[in-house]
Parts: C-alpha cells; structure tokens; sequence
C-alpha cells in the first residue's frame, strides 16, 4: 500500500513540468492524453512510489494537485 | 472651500503643493485631523488622485486639489475613477498656461475639464463658482452629485477665486455616518460576495454595455442637473455669456451697458458640464449676439455656438497669459455689436 | 477516483479563499504559485473576510478574479497610492498589493518608494521576473546585463538601460519598513520560505506592525524562452547574484 496518494485536475494541469521536477519518487509523468485546453497532461505513472511528501502539489502553478497521505505519520504541508 | 469639504462629510483628503491653492492643502493639513479624517500630501498628483481612488473605493468622501499643471498629472487617474464608477471631488484652481505658465488666474482648462482631458468616453461633472459663497455651496453640492452619480466632480475656481476672500455664511455640517450605505465599497467581503472594483474588461462587449450604462447615467446628469444664472435678459437685446470670475466682472459691464441705454444681459452657466445649451438657444431666438467673454483664447464660445448655430451673432473676447478683462474692455467690445 | 476514506487523509488542497477561476498565466509560471501562496496564507490566518487585493497592470491584472475577498485594479504603477488610500480609510482591512517589476520599479517607483516611506501598514507582494511579461518581453528596470529582452535585443547594455535595479535594497534604507525580504521559488526549500515571509509579513499587518516588502525572484518562461525547469536552473544559478536572497530588514 503506497503511503500517499495524488489527485491532478486534468482541466487545470498545462503540462508546464514543474511537479515532475520536483518529484523525488519519480511517481510523474507525461501522459499521451490532452485536456480540453490542448495542454499534454501529467498522470501518475508510478503510485506505488508516492510518499505524500506534497512537493508535486507546492511546486504546481496552476494549485491542480490534492495531495493524501496515510493517517498515522505526522501532518505537514 | 477645504471647509466646505470638510462641513460636506469628506474626511480623505489628499494633495500637493501648488500655487494658486496651497492654501487649501493648509487648511486641510490643519483641520482635517481635528474630524478624525485623513490629510495625504502625497508625493505628486498622480500619487494623490490614486489615492483618492483607493479611499473612495473604500467608502469615503474624498478629495484633492490643484491648479492646471497639477490637474493634468491627474487625468489619467480621473479617466480611471470614472472607469470604475468611483466618487470624488477635485478641485481646479486654474492658472495661466499652457506648459509651467503662470500663478495668474485664467480659465483654459475649460476643454480639459469638460471635453475629457484623460483618456475613454467619459464625462465629469464640473462646477464653476463665481464667488467664495457660490464656491462653499458647490463644493458641498459636488460631493452630494458625485456620490449620487457615482462620478468624479471637479469644482472649477480660477487663481483669482483661489486668492480672493469674501465673508461667507457655513451650512451645518453633514455628519459623514449618516451618508447613504455604499454597498458596492470594498470594505471586506465579510456575509457578502466580494466586491471587486475595476475598470478592465477584456470583453468588447462586457466594456461596451459598461460604457452604455455610464452614457445614460451622464443623460440622467444633462436632464437634471444643468444649472445656469440668467441676469438682465428679459429685455436684452445683446447678451455675455461668461462664467466664473469673468461673469463678476461682466455683471458690471451689464450695468455700465444699460446706464448708456444698451439692453445688455448676461447668462452665467454654473454647471459648464452639464452645458445649459438651451437657455442659450431660447435667448439666441430673441437677441442680435451672444458675446462669450473667458479668459482663454476661446473654449466654452464653442459651446455656446453649438448652441445657437446661425440664430445669432457669436462673437468671442479672449484675455490670455492671466490678464484679466476689464468692465470697459467688455463694454467696448459689446458696443461693437449694439449699433 | 474515490479514495480510501478510511486509510488516508487529504494534507494538501486548493485554498479556501481561491475561486475557481482558472489562472490565465502561463504554463510554470510562478505567479500562480505565489498566488497560492498568499492564499493559503490568508485561509491560516483566517483573514478572508478582510483582505483587499491591489491589482496592478501586468500578467496579474486581472488577479482579484482569482480571489475570494474584495478587490481593486490599480493603474500602472499605482497600487501602492490605491492601497495607501484604503487603508487609510479602514485600517481593519488587510490590504497588500501584487505587483511586477514593471509596475512596481518601473512607472510606479514614486509610489512604491513613498509608501514604504510613510511607512503605509500595507504588504507589498513584488514578484520580480526581470521582463515585461504582458506586454511581451521588454526589458524591465530589473533585467540582467546582457539579458536578451525585446526591446534589447543585443542584451541589455548599461550604457544604454542602466544596471538591475535592486528594489529591496532601496526599500531597506528607508526608516519605516518593518519588514523587508527577497525569496525565490526555485526549489522545494525557496518555496516553502517564501510562504513563511508571506506569512510573517502578513503577521506583521495584523499587528499593525507597518510596511512590509515581499520581493520574490519569479520566473517567466514564455519571455525567456525556456522550459518551467529551466527556468528554476537560471533563478537558481545566474538570477541570485544580481539578487541576493534573505531578510534584508527585520524590525519587529
């Protein structure tokens, strides 16, 4: 069971790659899929890595990441 | 007029040095704080018109002052106010120009203030007093219109005005609590939607209906709010058409007129936006010339052209540089026409 | 997807005083993400009903729309007056202003300076990208020498444009700012101190502290023609030596 989990808003993502960059799991990619505003989206390639850390969600311009994490380690944003 | 201003519930003033009116500022440093309202002097015109935005975005009565040059640094920020449906008082001390000019009274902001000196399709209601008393009573009326309207009033005074004194009766003051709500004022989107005030709107068509509703509020404005003062004119048969502190001095040259037996009058306009074309009309049915007297090289005898077109006679006399027409000037140049 | 109510709980979503209005910056542009910022800070301080946003005229113009508080559009280089008269006005409200480095150092430098003088309780958010982003690239007072710019397309030539202009800096010599700052967004470690001198600048407003300056070292990928990741490799590497980040002032 992964630690964390990410939720990405297909409509708001623009494919900038921040959120890739700033992975440290490599969970991140970029998907063949386009949303409606013609941007090439990221999807979650790997979600068996995702720790939760939230950095995706911090470094997303476009605020498009909801972030989960198990509910036993500590919060923190 | 910085009393008027005061008695009128303004408490967000906001100016900077500049003759013909520092002695507004002055005052305003000095009795503003006294009603717990706020004195700015700002570090230049532009500073302070944007000043006045954001204290009337907020809710306040504000004002500032200046004189010609000063007024021009703020066009930009009227066009914005009136962009955005925001309330203020300007008041212009006007001086001799163009350029640095002169600290000499002159009235060639006419156009500037009346024909839109910033940029857009925008009107601005201006007032020209004639005396210190008229000038208490227009200040405190120019704050009840401009909140009325939700437009910028500009109080347009001359360097003779700005020097002059003349005793002169307070009205009560307006206890600024007890103004109407301004439920569109950015006072914190607190049990409401939040407001938003801005005169951007990327949408051609989002911008021209703002447009549409502003020109029928200026319609509202020229049906209801023209004010004029006729003096002699029933039975003239030669009028002046002046304003400010020109139709003080025409009001003598009226006097000297009929003492020689010439049936002179004169028509002051106390609004010059919202211009009274149609008394100008009626009276150009029934008199030989309408002789526009300012001081500038002709601004408001386009008005009064408008006006009367070819009924009658439209003559002009001009005083520029600040020289101030004389009684005599105006009556010979009258005599000119009553043969 | 549903997710697993029971084993995870949510540590990281939209903030509460944003609308759902989708930004209209760029691609890896960091105005969003200061924009985001600001936001959660103010839904942590709970200052929503309160807040006035000071719109400039730039890529962030049309700003309070992504805002759910009150707000205003400021002329070019105007924001720091606009905001100086409501606050004046309502000393209750939180005011801060969001500007470029066009508008804040550029047509809006008397304003900017005279604020921070008198001292105005405002926060000033400067995100400074050292270009004109709006209007397509121009050089701004703040672009690097030898930057490539629209309107210097050899470079930026100091005997021509002058030098960077380092507004913080100035802003630290006056009297009156309480706080006075530079952070960048580059990193996963710039971004989280940028949000706590946004917060700590906003702190200081709720206390009546006085005049707080945010100068963030912002990217703009579209006018310096590169990727978002790229961008964070130039602030990172080239931009902080004309920049240099940390508090300038701190008076409180």
């Amino acid at each position: 069971m992964p630690k964390g989990k990410i939720v990405i808003d297909k409509e708001r993502c623009k494919g900038c790659g921040l959120c890739l960059a700033f992975c440290a799991q490599d969970v991140l990619a970029y998907s063949t899929e386009y949303n409606q505003s013609g941007y090439n989206i990221i999807w979650v390639k790997e979600p068996e890595r995702c720790i939760g850390c939230a950095f995706c969600a911090q470094a997303c311009p476009d605020i498009a990441i909801e972030v989960y994490r198990e509910k036993k380690p500590k919060q923190g944003k | 007029m910085a009393e008027a201003g005061i008695r009128a519930g303004c408490r967000a003033y906001f100016g900077y040095p500049i003759t013909p009116q520092n002695e507004l500022l002055e005052y305003m440093a000095a009795h503003m704080p006294k009603v717990g309202g706020i004195f700015i002097q700002a570090e230049s015109e532009v500073a302070a018109i944007n000043m006045c935005y954001g204290a009337s975005a907020a809710g306040a009565r504000t004002m500032t002052s200046s004189s010609s040059p000063g007024i021009s640094l703020k066009m930009e920020g009227i066009s914005y106010l009136a962009g955005a449906d925001l309330p203020t008082v300007l008041i212009n001390v006007v001086r001799g120009g163009p350029g640095l000019g002169n600290i000499a009274p002159a009235q060639g902001d006419y156009f500037q203030a009346t024909k839109g000196g910033g940029h857009g399709d925008y009107r601005m209601i201006v007032l020209a007093p004639a005396t210190i008393p008229e000038s208490i009573e227009l200040v405190m009326l120019a704050f009840e219109l401009a909140d009325r309207y939700r437009v910028p009033v500009m109080v347009l005074a001359d360097g003779m005005l700005g020097q002059m004194m003349e005793p002169v009766l307070f009205p009560e003051p307006v206890d600024p609590a007890a103004l109407p709500a301004k439920p569109w004022a950015i006072t914190g989107a607190r049990g409401r939607r939040p407001n938003r005030i801005s005169s951007y709107f990327l949408d051609p068509a989002e911008l021209s209906a703002r447009n549409v509703k502003r020109q029928r509020r200026y319609q509202q404005i020229e049906e209801q709010e023209i004010r004029y003062e006729e003096h002699e004119t029933a039975d003239a048969t030669l009028v002046v058409a002046a304003y400010g502190s020109v139709a003080r001095i025409a009001r003598t040259a009226v006097r000297m007129a009929r003492s020689e037996g010439i049936k002179l009058g004169l028509l002051r306009p106390i609004t010059v936006w919202p211009f009274p074309y149609s008394p100008l009309r009626a009276l150009s049915r029934r008199v030989d010339a309408i002789l526009t007297v300012e001081m500038n090289a002709g601004q408001m005898v386009e008005d009064v052209r408008l006006a009367v077109a070819e009924r009658a006679e439209t003559p002009f006399y001009g005083k520029l540089g600040g020289l101030v027409p004389t009684p005599k000037d105006i009556l010979r140049e009258v005599k000119r026409y009553a043969s | 997807m549903p997710v697993n109510a029971k084993s995870m709980v949510k540590v990281f979503e939209r903030p509460k005083s944003l609308t759902d209005v989708q930004f209209t910056y760029c691609p890896g542009c960091h105005h969003g993400l200061v924009t985001r910022i600001i936001a959660h800070t103010i839904d942590e301080l709970g200052l929503q009903e309160r807040t006035v946003v000071v719109a400039p005229v730039g890529c962030s113009v049309s700003m309070y729309e992504w805002f759910h508080f009150d707000g205003i559009q400021a002329s070019h280089g105007r924001a720091c007056a606009v905001a100086t008269g409501i606050k004046r006005v309502n000393p209750h409200l939180i005011v801060f202003t969001y500007q470029g480095d066009g508008d804040l150092a550029a047509i809006g430098t008397a304003e900017s300076i005279h604020a921070a003088n008198r001292g105005e309780n405002i926060t000033v958010v400067f995100i400074n990208n050292q270009i004109y982003g709006m209007t397509g690239g121009q050089m701004a007072p703040t672009t690097l020498i030898g930057q490539w710019a629209t309107s210097c397309p050899t470079g930026r030539d100091p005997a021509l444009a002058g030098y960077p202009i380092r507004f913080a800096e100035i802003v630290a010599q006056l009297d009156a700012p309480v706080y006075v700052t530079r952070q960048s967004l580059y990193d996963q470690k710039r971004i989280m101190a940028t949000k706590r001198a946004i917060k700590k600048a906003f702190q200081y407003q709720v206390e009546d502290k006085g005049y707080s300056l945010v100068e963030i070292l912002a990217n703009c990928p579209t006018n310096w023609r590169m990727s978002p990741v790229e961008t964070n490799r130039r602030l990172a590497d080239e931009v902080v030596k004309s920049y240099p980040l940390g508090d300038l002032v701190d008076r409180v």
